[in-house]
């Protein structure tokens, strides 16, 4: 089962919708509670990663009995150095996004916290992919 | 005993099958089926958002009648501190206790004072360090049960302190028996409650195996009588003993304010609840410490058993516990009650995971995937007409196989339309072959 959810770069009224869906859905198919938790923290985490660092791009979720997919795909200004990325605190979020409290620098480390595999992909002038894996078994 | 038992009832004569009450609530736990509503047991959390809003006033909260304490030898009446902001002129919310020996009770004991208790006991319970933050307050059944329903993932961090009722019950039990002498057994106590799901959590307790309350009276029910009798029972000493902090919790923040911390939110109505837990659960506020939701707008104040519109109830509270002693309960008083009552759950609170569409994983994978393939051909109106309060919930039902697609009005007049150019078409053919003969006629 594949899911796709559009993500707005910038628009802020619509952040957090795609996570909210991501999460009603693994409710209503049944997934345990502290599994669905780390997917939707990962998963709004990812979207408010588009809203303020790209151009946009897509949350792709794949369930299958096995294993949950989180895929984070936008168009952007990639990330040069991503080990300096994934340092808590590190952000490069413009003032707009911190005055509203995000850009606080821990998007990418949340993220590889709630998951059990973490890949991320990224090339400057293009975009990044960030792919997460949580095992259901 | 069955395993569901429910305050709020439906009076099936007086329902029209109307969409008021399938989409106002917050567990989709009604449905209308031929034409009336239908109460879905295993979801209902006897908030009572479909009471308020029925305009039939066909949605009911089952309490017990007044006649119903003369089981007893002694009446016990716990009146909820929302008692206090119902009538007009009191000052002194002993005239409102003594008018209960009015109606035939013995003792009253407030529930504000089981308030305050519940308040040391809390307070305790924050300072132990290996609690999950936020603590969540356990003093609305109907979030308690809200939570069981749509947010197990948090049950962990529902504080295990009895409410204030149950502490105040035993309080009272035990105080009127040493002081009369008698058994504790011909005792009757009766919580005088403004909302359905105390009486719920009367009868089916969460955290304990047995509520020690022995029956819920309606706020509703009492409040013309029990206003006949204020003023005129003379006093022969306080009843009136409670905390400026106990009184304040029939007000939304009123538990906070008496545990008196820094990080909290103190929530009111159940979407708005709703709303926060959906937040809470996505790890938002790390720094909170402690939350109170109460389904009710304004807390118990609103409660769908009351008589005074809550906000005007809310500031007479407010003006009545600013003339009280805001005083807490002692180290000494608190020993004399923590190893002789109940104050804690004593049962772990059960997840109620009936809003999945099944068991098994796949079985439910390929549920959601029929599901989306209806809710796309339905018009996406949420209209209700259906019965069911949504398009993605029919879509639901109808994969759960408790409805048809032919439920949707839309879906049928679509059908029927294309029946009827069916019909013209076939009318058309028919009669071809007899043209010739009418004209010879």
């Amino acid at each position: 089962m594949e899911y796709t959810y559009n993500v707005e770069a910038g628009n802020y009224a619509l952040a957090g919708e795609a996570s909210s869906s991501i999460k009603a859905l693994l409710k209503k198919l049944g997934i345990s509670g502290d599994i669905v938790r780390r997917m939707a923290i990962a998963a709004y985490e990812a979207e408010m990663n588009i809203v303020i660092h790209s151009k946009g791009g897509c949350l792709i979720l794949k369930i299958s009995p096995e294993e949950l997919i989180l895929i984070s795909e936008d168009r952007g200004p990639g990330i040069p150095d991503i080990d300096l990325a994934m340092k808590e605190g590190y952000s490069t979020a413009p003032d707009e996004a911190r005055e509203m409290g995000f850009g606080a620098g821990m998007g990418l480390s949340n993220m590889k916290r709630c998951a059990d595999e973490f890949n991320i992909k990224s090339t400057v002038g293009i975009g990044t992919k960030v792919q997460i894996k949580i095992y259901l078994k | 005993m069955s395993e569901y038992y429910h305050s709020v009832t439906l009076d099936k004569d007086k329902c029209r099958g109307c969409t008021n009450c399938i989409k106002r609530c917050p567990t989709e736990a009604i449905r209308v089926r031929d034409g009336k509503a239908r109460i879905i047991a295993e979801r209902c959390i006897d908030c009572g958002e479909c009471i308020r809003v029925c305009p039939y006033h066909a949605k009911i909260a089952v309490t017990d009648p007044l006649s119903s304490i003369d089981r007893f030898e002694y009446k016990i009446a716990l009146p909820a501190p929302t008692l206090y902001g119902q009538f007009k002129d009191v000052t002194d919310i002993n005239d409102i206790l003594y008018a209960f020996k009015g109606l035939g009770f013995d003792y009253v004991y407030e529930v504000a004072r089981g308030a305050d208790y519940a308040t040391a006991f809390v307070k305790e319970k924050l300072k132990e360090g290996h609690v999950k933050k936020p603590i969540i307050s356990s003093a609305c059944p109907a979030i308690v049960r809200l939570i069981q329903v749509r947010f197990p993932e948090l049950l962990d961090n529902i504080v295990a302190v009895e409410s204030p009722m149950e502490i105040a019950a035993q309080l009272a039990r035990r105080e009127f028996s040493e002081k009369k002498g008698v058994s504790e057994d011909a005792i009757g106590v009766f919580f005088i409650t403004p909302c359905a799901a105390k009486m719920t959590s009367i009868r089916r307790p969460i955290g304990r195996k047995e509520s020690s309350v022995d029956g819920a009276i309606s706020m509703l029910d009492i409040f013309g009588v029990l206003a006949s009798k204020i003023g005129h029972i003379p006093h022969t000493g306080e009843l009136q003993k409670a905390s400026a902090y106990g009184v304040g919790w029939a007000n939304s923040s009123g538990e906070c304010s008496a545990l008196s911390i820094e990080h909290y939110l103190a929530v009111d109505g159940i979407q708005n609840v709703i709303y926060v837990l959906e937040e809470i659960e996505n790890n938002k506020f790390p720094d909170l410490d402690f939350f109170e939701g109460l389904a009710c707008t304004g807390g118990c104040v609103g409660g769908p058993l009351t008589f005074e519109n809550g906000f005007v109830a809310k500031n007479r509270i407010r003006t009545l516990a600013n003339g009280l002693e805001k005083r807490y309960i002692t180290e000494r008083e608190l020993s004399l009650v923590r190893n002789s009552i109940g104050w804690e759950f004593t049962e772990p609170i059960q997840p109620k995971p009936v809003m999945k569409l099944d068991d098994d994983l796949s079985l439910a994978m390929r549920k959601m995937e029929l599901m989306e393939k209806i809710y796309k051909s339905l018009p996406g109106l949420d209209c209700g007409s259906c019965g069911s309060p949504n398009c993605r919930t029919l879509a639901e039902d109808i994969v759960q196989g408790d409805a048809s697609e032919f439920d949707c009005i839309f879906k049928l007049r679509e059908k029927v339309k294309k029946l009827a150019e069916e019909m013209i078409e076939l009318a058309e053919k028919i009669p071809t072959g007899r043209h010739g003969e009418d004209d010879e006629m």
